[in-house]
C-alpha cells in the first residue's frame, strides 16, 4: 500500500487495538450497540475464519454457531464499535482462509488448539 | 468557483462521527502556483493559471521556462487555467485551504486506458447468452448492425467496438470528506478517474 495512504490511515484512525491473532482462533469480540440513546456492549465469540486487507480497510470474519444456524460477522479492524477484542485460544490450522470450517459439523468441526513450547520448558 | 490541480493517490476508507464507513479518495491537491493571469483585457476573458508538480529543468523546454521564470518559480510539470478566482497575482500559491469539509466539488481526470474492446465491455451488451444451440464463436457478438436494402447502411452512432478508457471524463459533485492542509491532502467520497499518480484537477 501507498506510503501517505498509510500514513493518512494512521493519522485520522490511529492505530487499531485489535490483539494480532490468526485464522483458527477462537475470539470474543466485545462490541458497542446502539438502542436510541443508550450504548451498551455485546459479546460475539466465534472462530476466525479470515483477515483480509491491510491498514484501515482490515477486516476479519468471526463464524459462531447459534443453535443450528452458522453465523458470521465481518468486522473491520478500525471499526469504532468495537470496544475489546479477547483472543481465548489459537488454532492450529495450515491455511490462512478456513472457509472449509463452514461445511463442517460436529466432531470434525473442531480445531486443535496451537501450543507453544518454550525451550526451557 | 476555483479549483486546483491534484494528483491521485489511492483509496481508502475511513470512519463517519456515526461509525459509518466511508471509501474515500485521497489526493494530493498543491500548492500550486500562479504562473499566468489572464485578464479581460489582453486575453478577452478572466482567469488564472497554476502549475503544479516538480519537473526538471533539463526536461522543459525553453519557451516554457521563460513562461515559469516570469512567475520566478521552478519548472511546473502541470498546468491549467481555472475561473473564479479572485485577487491573486502571479507568483502567488494555492493551497488546499480553497476547499472546506463539506462542499461538493467535480474532479476531472483521465480514465484508465482499457484499449480496444468489444461491446459486451464497451456497451454493456449482453452478448449472445448461451453457449449451446449451434453458437461456437459468437458469444460476445453484438448481433444485428441494421436492416437490410433500406435504408442500406448503418446508422451513425451505431455503437461497436473500440477505444475504451484513456478519456478526459469529469466526475461531478462528490463530496469532500476532509482537508489535510498541513499535508496537502484531501479526501473526496467515492472513486475519481484515472490511475494512481495521476494528475486531476478539483473544480468547484
Amino acid at each position: 500500500m501507498n506510503n501517505i495512504v498509510k500514513e493518512v490511515q494512521t493519522e485520522l484512525l490511529g492505530t487499531s487495538k485489535v490483539p494480532a491473532f490468526k485464522a483458527g482462533a477462537t475470539v470474543t469480540v466485545h462490541y458497542k450497540i446502539k438502542e436510541g440513546n443508550k450504548e451498551r456492549i455485546q459479546q460475539f465469540q466465534g472462530v476466525v475464519i479470515q483477515r483480509r486487507g491491510s491498514g484501515s480497510t482490515e477486516t476479519f470474519t468471526v463464524r459462531k454457531m447459534s443453535g443450528n444456524v452458522g453465523v458470521e460477522r465481518i468486522i473491520p479492524v478500525c471499526s469504532p464499535f468495537i470496544d475489546k477484542v479477547e483472543v481465548n485460544k489459537e488454532g492450529d490450522v495450515r491455511r490462512a482462509r478456513i472457509f472449509y470450517f463452514r461445511e463442517r459439523t460436529g466432531k470434525s468441526a473442531r480445531i486443535r488448539e496451537k501450543r507453544h513450547f518454550s525451550k526451557e520448558g | 468557483m476555483p479549483g486546483i490541480i491534484g494528483k491521485k493517490i489511492g483509496m481508502t476508507s475511513v470512519y463517519s462521527a456515526e461509525g459509518k464507513a466511508t471509501p474515500c479518495t485521497l489526493i494530493e491537491a498543491g500548492p500550486c502556483v500562479v504562473t499566468q493571469v489572464k485578464t479581460l483585457e489582453k486575453d478577452g476573458y478572466e482567469a488564472i493559471q497554476l502549475g503544479f508538480g516538480e519537473r526538471r529543468a533539463k526536461n522543459t523546454p525553453g519557451a516554457l521556462k521563460g513562461h515559469f521564470e516570469k512567475a520566478k518559480t521552478t519548472p511546473k510539470e502541470k498546468l491549467a487555467e481555472f475561473k473564479g478566482f479572485k485577487d491573486l497575482n502571479l507568483g502567488d500559491v494555492v493551497t488546499s485551504t480553497v476547499f472546506t469539509e463539506g462542499d461538493f466539488v467535480d474532479v476531472v481526470g483521465t480514465t484508465k486506458g482499457k484499449g480496444f474492446q468489444g461491446v459486451v465491455k464497451r456497451h454493456g451488451f449482453a452478448g449472445v447468452g448461451e453457449a449451446t444451440h449451434g453458437q461456437h464463436n459468437r458469444l460476445r457478438a453484438p448481433g444485428s448492425i441494421g436492416a437490410c436494402s433500406f435504408p442500406g447502411r448503418v446508422f451513425k452512432g451505431m455503437r461497436m467496438g473500440g477505444q475504451l478508457g484513456n478519456t478526459r471524463v469529469k466526475a461531478q459533485n462528490l463530496q469532500i470528506v476532509k482537508v489535510l492542509t498541513e499535508k496537502n491532502i484531501i479526501l473526496i467520497k467515492g472513486s475519481i478517474p484515472g490511475h494512481n499518480g495521476a494528475f486531476v484537477l478539483i473544480q468547484n
